[in-house]
């Protein structure tokens, strides 16, 4: 076996410092097994958050030699092992103890978001028929481990920490997996607009680089909702034509 | 006495994967305050792992099917020792949860029609899994979250139960405490609802994380409830084997209900080779009947690759401890050979199983369209639990209901896949339904303060250990490995009565357990307090299996490899004596009623 060196940050809250942890390393392990190796053998109280060890339920986010990575997916033989390995918590949201983060934030975010709404069943045994078409588009979105990889990237959250006024991108996925939902009827966009800061995303596509889902956050959902948004309240002719629509 | 934050609620569901959200959204609905405790982050529970579907006769696919089917199908792949009344239940109601769950905003695939979508899965009888690709139990968890959160449910996420708190003999609440500062929490409530999931982290290779450690199963056990039929484990044929740190991650079902086939390092369809009388009649007899009934050919049988779990497995063992497993001690589960039916195989394989193909791809650098995975048996799940009433799921002690894993009945001696999503949906519903009813008889009363400062004191003893106490990731390891070895896929008698005896002192160890550090998110805290529920699930596995003489679905001994007819007719129960210690009785299995036997009859 050979040793590899892990700089995990240990911390409480916003203070701390980095520490050098040498461990023995084998053939497939991933960035989750060395920390839980450090963790039994010489620091029992390193805080990791982790469950399904299998990049299903996206718990065990953090940064890799400064990258936002699930750390049960990375695996140590893509990583240069002649020099340390950085493992340290997300940025964008409060550090609670060595690589655990306050996420709740994310947990209130959601809950203001206009929940599903379907129309009422196609048949009066309540069930709907849909198209395997329809269900496809939606269900890139619904892939979503809710790992929040995408909102520690974003510059807003992370370097300009609007979190009062945006929302960031896994919940624009959230919006537009409801929103482009075969069977919903509820209109979220003045929310997106007003409320949720979708203006502020201005499509560097970070979200979509780290998302261990490959979910195509900037290109599938949060366009096509800013263009819905726009041609709602931007768009004169249409807001016009809209008007008479309405009539 | 230490410091506690006090909550009231008249239904404390504790657990939030699919039973423990089933039954707060259900006891919500019925307009009575809910908190949840869970250990993890909402969300984040092992429903998400689950891949294959949802069991459930929706006819949508082969219009032969009906609950009664579903029943039957159920009460065989038991061994009949399931408890009748939960099975006849599970089948008459899982359709309408499954719409339910459709209402609430799940996607499922579709059929040509637009109807939902059913696959096929071992041991069904008709093509009955709702599902969505391989990430069914993603969907249904988020769904459940998604609308739970808006039902006015409270939610403790990262806290852990440690103990329940009865009053004049029946549970009034429960004490734990929280990762963030380590403080402790009281709740009190009308009725508590155990949703707490398995077991598998009392083994080294499992399928499980580190939550399913059987707190909900000790937690009623030392709250006097019965446990039944816990010497039935279930290991899932598939896990994976290769490289060594993702080991017991699980493998779908999906696979080989898409047409995967399984192989020994001949190349040779060893499940050919034994296929049980039981099932003889529906399973295919060549390879190419198998693949007609993948592919939806009403008249032919099922390929012997989908027969129950708990005899896949077994073939899976025989083959490796023979001396034809793969290369890292497993056998070959192939599906790239459909590349020789299907034109475009490679973009439906990973369309049809786009998590395996994810998963085989990142951590094993292996293109499941290209070449065959290694796969062997990995601790999936476990059957036996917290004894309920099949109605409404209260447990032998009042007060105290459980659904989902942790609670025991529906699936007998061998659980088929499937029919866990449906057991959530369908049980934990239930449960909430009856605990908030109850919850409105028995309202929210005083705690007894001597029991909370007792729990305390245990909880808080590891930090005041003189410096040469063990930790206690060294006694959890040391037990998974006795687990494993002892009671494990095939059991002897010596072998397990070794286990017990190694439990008891790797209990006397746990006792003597230190920690370091202070109580703010100290996973080495947490590893401690659980090593109690590890070591009482295990004691009773152990226990159970050596009373169990025979050979029965999950439980197979190499000491007593066939059915004994006198012990298909009784239950293994365990319960804590005046003494504390533990006791197992055998019970005898309540008898069906004429028309569900009839109807057994019939689907022969």
């Amino acid at each position: 076996m050979s040793t590899a060196t892990f700089r995990i940050w240990r911390g409480k809250g916003q203070e701390g410092r980095f520490e050098d942890y040498s461990t023995e390393y084998s053939e497939g392990m991933v960035v989750l097994d060395a920390v839980h190796k450090v963790q039994a053998e010489q620091a029992p109280d390193l805080a990791v958050r982790w469950n399904c060890k299998a990049g299903k339920c996206g718990s065990c986010s953090a940064e890799v030699n400064g990258k936002p990575k699930l750390m049960c997916m990375t695996r140590l033989s893509d990583l240069p092992l002649n020099e340390p390995v950085t493992v340290e918590p997300m940025k964008a949201f409060p550090p609670i103890k060595d690589l655990v983060t306050d996420v709740s934030w994310n947990y209130r975010v959601k809950q203001r978001i206009r929940k599903f709404a379907p129309r009422k069943p196609d048949f009066e045994d309540g069930t709907w028929r849909i198209d395997q078409q329809d269900v496809e588009r939606v269900q890139e979105f619904r892939k979503c481990i809710e790992c929040y990889l995408c909102q520690d990237v974003c510059h807003v959250l992370r370097d300009h920490r609007l979190h009062s006024q945006f929302v960031g991108p896994r919940f624009f996925v959230y919006a537009a997996a409801l929103d482009m939902h075969p069977l919903d009827t509820e209109d979220r966009l003045p929310d997106l607009q007003q409320r949720d800061g979708i203006g502020f995303c201005n499509i560097t596509k970070c979200c979509t680089k780290v998302c261990p889902e490959n979910i195509t956050i900037t290109d599938n959902a949060i366009i096509p909702l800013k263009e819905r948004v726009v041609d709602r309240f931007y768009d004169p002719l249409g807001r016009l034509l809209g008007f008479f629509r309405r009539k | 006495m230490a410091e506690y934050e006090s909550h009231e609620y008249d239904v404390l569901v504790i657990g939030a994967g699919g039973a423990g959200l089933s039954a707060a959204i259900e006891a919500s609905a019925a307009g009575v305050s809910v908190g949840v405790v869970c250990k993890s982050l909402l969300g984040k529970a092992h429903t998400v792992m689950a891949e294959g579907g949802i069991a459930a006769s929706l006819a949508t696919v082969d219009d032969r099917d009906s609950w009664k089917v579903h029943f039957a199908d159920t009460m065989r792949g038991g061994q009949y020792l399931n408890n009748w009344r939960m099975a006849e239940l599970h089948a008459k109601e899982a359709p309408d949860r499954v719409r339910e769950l459709e209402a609430y905003g799940a996607l499922f695939d579709r059929t040509a029609e637009g109807r939902i979508l059913q696959r096929n899965f071992g041991g069904h009888k008709y093509p009955r899994l709702a599902h969505v690709g391989d990430r069914t139990g993603l969907e249904m968890i988020r769904t459940l979250q998604d609308h739970g959160i808006h039902q006015g449910m409270q939610v403790y996420m990262e806290h852990t139960v440690l103990s329940l708190l009865k009053r004049e003999g029946r549970v009034v609440g429960a004490f734990g405490y929280e990762r963030e500062r380590g403080r402790f929490h009281l709740w009190q409530a009308g009725a508590v609802v155990l949703a707490t999931g398995g077991i598998g982290k009392a083994f080294r290779i499992t399928s499980n994380s580190w939550e399913y450690s059987g707190d909900g199963h000790a937690l009623a056990y030392h709250a006097g409830a019965d446990l039944i039929g816990m010497e039935f484990v279930q290991f899932h044929p598939t896990g994976m084997v290769w490289p060594p740190s993702v080991r017991g991650i699980l493998v779908t079902e999906g696979v080989r209900g898409e047409g995967g086939i399984l192989m020994n390092k001949d190349r040779r369809r060893f499940m050919f080779d034994d296929i049980p009388d039981l099932y003889k009649n529906q399973t295919a007899d060549n390879p190419e009947e198998g693949w007609r009934y993948t592919q939806g050919d009403k008249e032919a049988r099922r390929p012997p690759e989908l027969l129950t779990r708990d005899h896949v497995a077994r073939c899976i063992m025989r083959e490796i401890r023979q001396g034809r497993g793969s290369p890292h001690g497993g056998v070959f589960l192939d599906i790239a050979w459909i590349r020789e039916k299907l034109p475009n195989a490679a973009e439906h394989i990973r369309k049809k199983l786009p998590s395996m193909y994810h998963q085989f791809m990142e951590l094993a650098g292996i293109d499941i369209t290209q070449e065959a995975m290694e796969v062997g048996p990995t601790t999936h799940y476990v059957m036996g639990g917290i004894r309920v009433d099949a109605d409404t799921q209260m447990s032998t002690v009042p007060g105290l209901f459980a659904a989902g894993e942790c609670a025991s009945g529906l699936h007998g001696a061998n659980r088929l896949g499937g029919n866990s999503l449906s057991d959530l949906l369908v049980f934990g519903k239930r449960a909430g339904h009856y605990a908030a009813v109850r919850s409105q008889e028995f309202p929210v009363g005083p705690s007894d303060s001597g029991q909370l400062e007792k729990v305390i004191q245990e909880a808080l003893a590891p930090f005041e250990r003189e410096s040469d106490g063990e930790g206690a990731y060294q006694i959890q390891h040391e037990l998974q490995d006795c687990m494993q070895d002892r009671v494990g896929i095939v059991r002897r008698q010596e072998e397990m009565e070794q286990a017990v005896k190694t439990i008891q002192e790797l209990r006397q160890r746990a006792s003597r357990v230190r920690v370091t550090g202070n109580r703010e998110y100290n996973p080495g805290w947490h590893t401690a307090m659980d090593l109690d529920s590890l070591l009482t699930v295990s004691e009773a596995v152990a226990r159970a299996g050596i009373e169990r003489k025979e050979s029965r679905g999950a439980h197979f001994r190499a000491d007593c490899p066939d059915k004994d007819e006198a012990m298909g007719k009784v239950t293994m129960v365990v319960r804590k004596g005046t003494d504390s210690t533990m006791q197992i009785e055998q019970q005898a299995v309540p008898a069906m009623p004429d028309e569900l036997q009839q109807i057994i009859k019939e689907m022969q």
